[in-house]
């Protein structure tokens, strides 16, 4: 399977201990997996640490300061212990098959979008040149756990919940996708590694430089995805003043705890898919850092197998660390809005979707797909063959271009050809 | 991946298909119903995902699962009167549904044995080059149905093109060449039509509440 060319490297780094490609290529799969799940388990337990201190703080109070040592920074998983010990409860009018299993299918669905999210260069589970097309569909998979889980609970707090949950999911789809194409139009790639290559180089490579398409996409992508997740001020389905607890009214212990792992993590992934869009992925922005750490790549013998070096590891570690803290910072973010703004009402949350956010994303998209044509028109030179001869020349991106290699940019920083005479 | 995994892949999924499609039809649960059509359409996608067709089964994903089954529980919700809505079928009506499944397999078992296999799995993309190319170089080995599928809808097929040509060379060739014909016009007709219908839809809806207003 080509897209798999991460685990297929490492499929051919256990094949030299005399096992056959197939259990390599299973054994391979498996350490993808449970590295993936183990980030999968540890950011929300760090997310809801950074999110009670953050409240705390902006609520002039210090958050939790007890559970392991200074700054209370094992009071989650204190917290999990507790979970796990609680009595797994299910209400009398519960459908309890699907009651048991909603919260799984909403863990499922949110990992399933880790899969195909690049940490650095060459560290991604799945690569695929329709890489964010399939993460959004990933992403819109979670909503059934949810709905499921409102629905089997056989009670009316939770079925509201349910209700909103869906209602606002199913609207908050079409601006997410019409904002994520803005970037995607500037790029032209669905691949996340090649967006990313993209714009390496100073900061003004980054896609939220672009065009002023792009820059206003961002914040308008970044308030979608604040509502697809549910985080306050949209966090409609599990309204606590209205609902007692939405659609998770009727769960207790660590079936409980799934559905905060899987809103946490899907924090992540929309964050993540905001830096890898918009904010130069694994790329600092400084072009001798990043050449620096590019230049890393080469050091080191290769072990077995080609590219697995001491020097590809460090430099990928330290990209991952890069991309993560700039999805960190994104995250932190969100906690910030979710414990200064209040609440909408559910009217509110769909006018907000219907009547503004969709005719904006749908203007920035028109914008985005019209700018080249009003930068050649500008600069009068037709750059229609450009993105047609890099789409056909399958020697997909060239990271070592000089500016983002979308139609419009060459042009507009070409010094203003000079005009025929 | 050699061809034993692949068809232990394949067998999971298309008996987890299989057997989550029979649920669907066991079931009486709508609710129940609608998570084992998820589990089914997810193991579709699944094979179209095995037979590195990406882009079609991320489309799977997020139109039968994330869009239409989202949609149908949504809407047992909205219109359920009880808490869990009971479908319970009569034996006619159980009679005419095995009946047409009943052909509809005999169709589609007859069209698979008639067509000689032999010239399509000549031209399938064989997994060998995949393996053996250098997995240092990942860009020669990323799925890349999405490209061509773009490309084709301009009516620019890349099948018949050199893989590794110049850059210049393929632009010319692609340009000077017969043009075959592109599904954009008939992707854009489709679209629109549905947009057709949609609005149809919330007119047929708007329309019967207005009567009751007036009336």
């Amino acid at each position: 399977m080509n897209h798999l060319w991460a685990a297929i490297s490492l499929q051919e780094f256990f094949t030299r201990w005399d096992i056959s490609p197939d259990w390599a290529l299973v054994l391979a799969a498996v350490v993808h997996a449970a590295l993936l799940i183990g980030l999968f388990g540890a950011l929300p337990l760090f997310y809801i640490w950074l999110e009670r201190k953050v409240a705390g703080r902006i609520q002039d109070r210090l958050g939790p300061t007890r559970v392991g040592g200074r700054f209370g920074w094992l009071q989650t998983l204190a917290d999990g212990l507790k979970l796990i010990q609680k009595e797994d409860l299910a209400p009398k009018t519960a459908d309890r098959w699907l009651f048991n299993l909603a919260p799984f299918l909403a863990v499922v669905a949110s990992f399933a979008a880790f899969m195909v999210l690049p940490f650095a260069d060459g560290w991604v589970a799945i690569s695929l040149d329709a890489g964010v097309f399939l993460i959004l569909a990933l992403m819109s998979l979670e909503v059934l756990g949810i709905i499921l889980a409102g629905y089997s609970s056989g009670s009316k707090w939770a079925l509201f919940g349910a209700m909103r949950e869906a209602a606002q999911m199913v609207s908050y789809e079409i601006p997410m996708a019409l904002c994520v194409l803005v970037p995607l139009v500037a790029a032209g790639t669905l691949n996340f590694r090649e967006i990313v290559l993209l714009q390496s180089g100073s900061v003004l490579n980054w896609l939220i430089f672009h065009d002023p398409f792009t820059f206003l996409a961002f914040f308008t992508y970044f308030t979608v995805a604040t509502a697809s997740v549910k985080r306050a001020p949209f966090d409609l389905a599990e309204a606590e003043s209205e609902l007692v607890a939405g659609f998770h009214t009727e769960y207790s212990g660590l079936r409980w705890s799934f559905f905060f792992m899987a809103e946490y993590a899907s924090m992540f992934a929309v964050s993540g898919i905001a830096s890898l869009l918009f904010l130069g992925g694994w790329h600092t922005g400084l072009p001798f850092v990043d050449q620096a750490i590019q230049g890393l790549r080469g050091w080191g013998m290769n072990q077995l197998v080609e590219g697995f070096s001491v020097g590809t590891y460090v430099s990928n570690l330290i990209g991952a660390t890069i991309f993560t803290v700039k999805a960190c910072l994104l995250v932190f973010v969100q906690i910030w809005v979710r414990w200064t703004l209040p609440r909408l009402r559910i009217d509110q949350v769909m006018t907000t979707c219907l009547k503004y956010l969709v005719p904006i994303s749908c203007v920035l998209f028109l914008g985005a797909v019209l700018w080249p044509l009003v930068l050649a028109t500008a600069a009068r030179q037709t750059t229609w063959t450009a993105p047609l001869g890099r789409m056909l020349s399958l020697e997909t991106t060239a990271p070592e271009r000089p500016v983002a290699a979308a139609p419009g940019v060459s042009v507009s920083l070409a010094p203003a050809p000079e005009t025929h005479p | 991946m050699t061809l034993a995994l692949d068809a232990a892949l394949f067998w999971l999924f298309a008996l987890l298909a299989c057997g989550s499609a029979l649920a669907v039809v066991i079931s009486q649960n709508v609710v129940r119903m609608a998570f084992w059509l998820v589990l089914s359409l997810g193991a579709v996608a699944a094979l179209f995902f095995l037979l590195h067709a990406d882009f079609l089964g991320a489309t799977q994903l997020l139109i039968y699962v994330g869009g239409t089954v989202v949609l149908l529980v949504f809407g047992v919700m909205l219109t359920a009167t009880g808490p869990y809505v009971q479908i319970r079928t009569s034996p006619a009506e159980g009679i005419v549904g095995a009946g047409l499944g009943g052909l509809l397999l005999l169709v589609l078992c007859y069209s698979a044995v008639g067509i000689d296999w032999g010239p399509v799995t000549d031209r399938l993309p064989g997994d060998v080059p995949a393996v053996t190319q250098s997995s240092a170089d990942p860009r020669a080995q990323s799925g890349a149905t999405g490209r061509a599928l773009g490309l084709a809808f301009l009516g620019i097929r890349t099948e018949g093109l050199a893989v590794r040509a110049d850059a210049v060379g393929v632009r010319t060739d692609a340009w000077q060449g017969s043009h075959p014909p592109g599904y954009l016009l008939p992707f854009e007709i489709v679209s629109v039509h549905l947009l057709v219908v949609l609005i149809g839809a919330a007119y047929l809806a708007r329309a019967k509440r207005r009567v009751e207003s007036d009336g």
